[in-house]
């Protein structure tokens, strides 16, 4: 446990004196949604269809999407790279001929970038209901077990790419290369509710997409969405025995 | 010898079709500092991964403290502290971050500030690893590989890089804890260090042992014979003693220098060419008996293709040779 506990700490102390981490995993959600709140033109107006007066604004729907947006960051921006690093610079081989198992700095990290990421998230609600006053969840269970579910899910598609990248560049080509089209799928640029019907089929069994129309249903909706949650546990347990099965220390 | 504490036994690994390690072996016992010398891609570092589990061998037996490296790897990694030849740490971590760390692997850990202080990082152990000179990140490393009171430490290129001052330090530093009861074996290509440290060497070429022994022992084998420098007392003497030198049947090969003479031959050639000037009426000064030294048995051993440590004295210039 002493172990655990030094390399935890040592782990977050390294995280945070990587200013790119520190605005990734902490910051990001927040600018974003403070950002495209203030500064897209019509996001703090009712949605025009909407023919009720408390009806939704832009920026109470994007809220979700920002939420799902903060779980991918932190799991494929600062989460792989730090392994890739590692196994570039021989880090692991040399941790390999320590007593220290594998499993321990696969825990370590997770603590810290599951720790940051709630520290962001709880930084984006405080100025989503400061600012924009936004509305609670409608389900806080669903959204809270979404919220759950979704970062194990991206932690494991992040895994998968730790477990393989042999250097921090290659890390970065893969989760970017992930990253971006999970965005868009999440409905960070065209919001879910004006995707296609076969964008949104699309987006439902993408792993970042799931999470985002589960959250969007938690917050907003009154039934629970069994596929999304579905798709969510499906990647979850295939991608973490598959990312545990192929970690290579070299 | 003591004990045997590492067992390698017809040691073999390959790559694809490279033959890395075709056949080693040797003992270590507890207590000992073992040098493995070889010229570089002989397989000096294939045969010390074996030894600590990084990889598997194709072949042969080895045993580390009556353990299997590959079956036992976890008991193993407790009792074997290992110095790899590039393996870094993370850039900003600091000295002293990094000795907790490893400090904290471990269930009874040396101090690590000590450790530190004995190879001179003691005012160091706030800087962050990126800002150390690789000669302190490798004092850094020979650090981490002691923290954990390892019986067995095994370092690979342990001074490579380091400033003369900062060998002299590490080298007493390995001595101490080589006193301590520590079994440590080492992987160099400096013949000065393993002439200082080791109990006894094995030196490795093309993936085989080629010569074992302690380094005197190996040194005394080397059939390059003695070799004599002299001046004499009056310099316009030099050419007729050179060639009154020349005649002995004890010297094999003369070279004169601007001043000096120097000869080769066999082992009981100085009191013969002292002699042979004494009679000749010249004063020989300066003499100077060179030992055969590991370097020439190296050389003798695997070729001259490798980085040479220093000559203890720059060689003249030659004008003439044996004639």
């Amino acid at each position: 446990m002493h172990a655990l506990r030094t390399l935890t700490l040592t782990q977050a102390r390294l995280f945070l004196r990587e200013p790119a981490n520190v605005f990734f995993g902490l910051l990001f959600p927040t600018v974003l949604l403070v950002g495209v709140g203030l500064l897209l033109p019509g996001m703090r107006d009712p949605i025009a269809q909407a023919t009720d007066p408390a009806a939704l604004r832009g920026i109470d729907v994007y809220l979700p999407v920002v939420l799902a947006l903060a779980i991918a960051t932190v799991a494929l921006t600062t989460f792989p790279p730090t392994f890739g690093a590692y196994r570039e610079k021989g880090i692991l081989r040399r941790l390999s001929t320590t007593p220290l198992a594998a499993s321990r700095l696969l825990v370590a990290e997770v603590a810290v970038n599951v720790g940051v990421l709630l520290l962001g998230v709880v930084i984006a609600l405080i100025a989503a209901v400061a600012v924009f006053d936004v509305v609670a969840p409608r389900q806080p269970v669903l959204v809270a077990a979404t919220f759950a579910l979704g970062v194990v899910q991206m932690l494991a598609v992040g895994g998968l790419v730790a477990a393989l990248v042999p250097t921090a560049g290659a890390a970065s080509v893969a989760s970017m290369s992930l990253y971006f089209p999970m965005l868009f799928f999440a409905g960070v640029w065209v919001p879910t509710p004006l995707m296609s019907e076969t964008l949104r089929a699309i987006s439902a069994v993408v792993p970042l997409g799931a999470v985002s129309q589960s959250l969007t249903e938690g917050w907003f909706g009154s039934g629970v969405p069994a596929l999304q949650l579905g798709v969510m546990a499906a990647w979850t347990v295939v991608l973490v025995p598959l990312a545990a099965r192929l970690f290579r220390w070299t | 010898m003591p004990a045997p504490v590492i067992e390698v036994a017809d040691l073999r690994k390959s790559y694809g079709v490279t033959l890395a390690v075709r056949d080693v072996s040797f003992e270590v016992g507890r207590g000992e500092i073992l040098g493995i010398l070889g010229p570089n891609g002989a397989g000096k570092t294939t045969t010390v991964e074996t030894l600590t589990g990084l990889r598997t061998a194709d072949g042969g037996r080895v045993r580390v403290l009556g353990l299997d490296p590959q079956r036992d790897r976890a008991e193993l990694r407790r009792r074997v502290g290992v110095q790899l030849q590039d393996g870094e740490l993370p850039p900003k971590i600091t000295v002293a971050e990094a000795l907790d760390l490893f400090a904290s692997f471990h269930t009874d850990p040396a101090d690590g500030r000590e450790l530190a202080a004995g190879l001179g990082l003691g005012d160091k152990l706030a800087t962050r690893y990126r800002d150390l000179s690789g000669g302190q990140q490798q004092r850094l490393a020979i650090a981490l590989a002691l923290v954990g009171r390892p019986e067995i430490a095994v370092l690979d290129e342990l001074t490579t890089g380091l400033d003369p001052q900062a060998r002299r330090e590490v080298w007493d530093l390995i001595a101490r804890v080589r006193d301590s009861g520590v079994t440590i074996v080492l992987v160099t290509h400096f013949m000065d260090e393993a002439e200082r440290l080791c109990d006894r060497v094995v030196v490795i070429d093309d993936g085989r042992v080629v010569a074992s022994g302690t380094p005197a022992g190996l040194a005394a084998a080397a059939p390059r014979g003695q070799v004599l420098r002299l001046r004499l007392a009056e310099p316009g003497d030099l050419t007729a003693g050179a060639r009154l030198l020349a005649a002995l049947s004890e010297v094999s090969e003369v070279a004169t220098g601007a001043d000096e003479i120097v000869l080769r031959g066999r082992a009981d050639l100085v009191v013969a060419a002292v002699r042979a000037l004494d009679r000749a009426g010249m004063t020989p000064v300066d003499v100077d008996v060179q030992r055969t030294s590991l370097e020439d048995a190296f050389v003798h051993l695997v070729g001259d293709d490798r980085p040479r440590t220093p000559e203890p004295r720059p060689a003249p210039a030659l004008t003439a040779t044996e004639d």
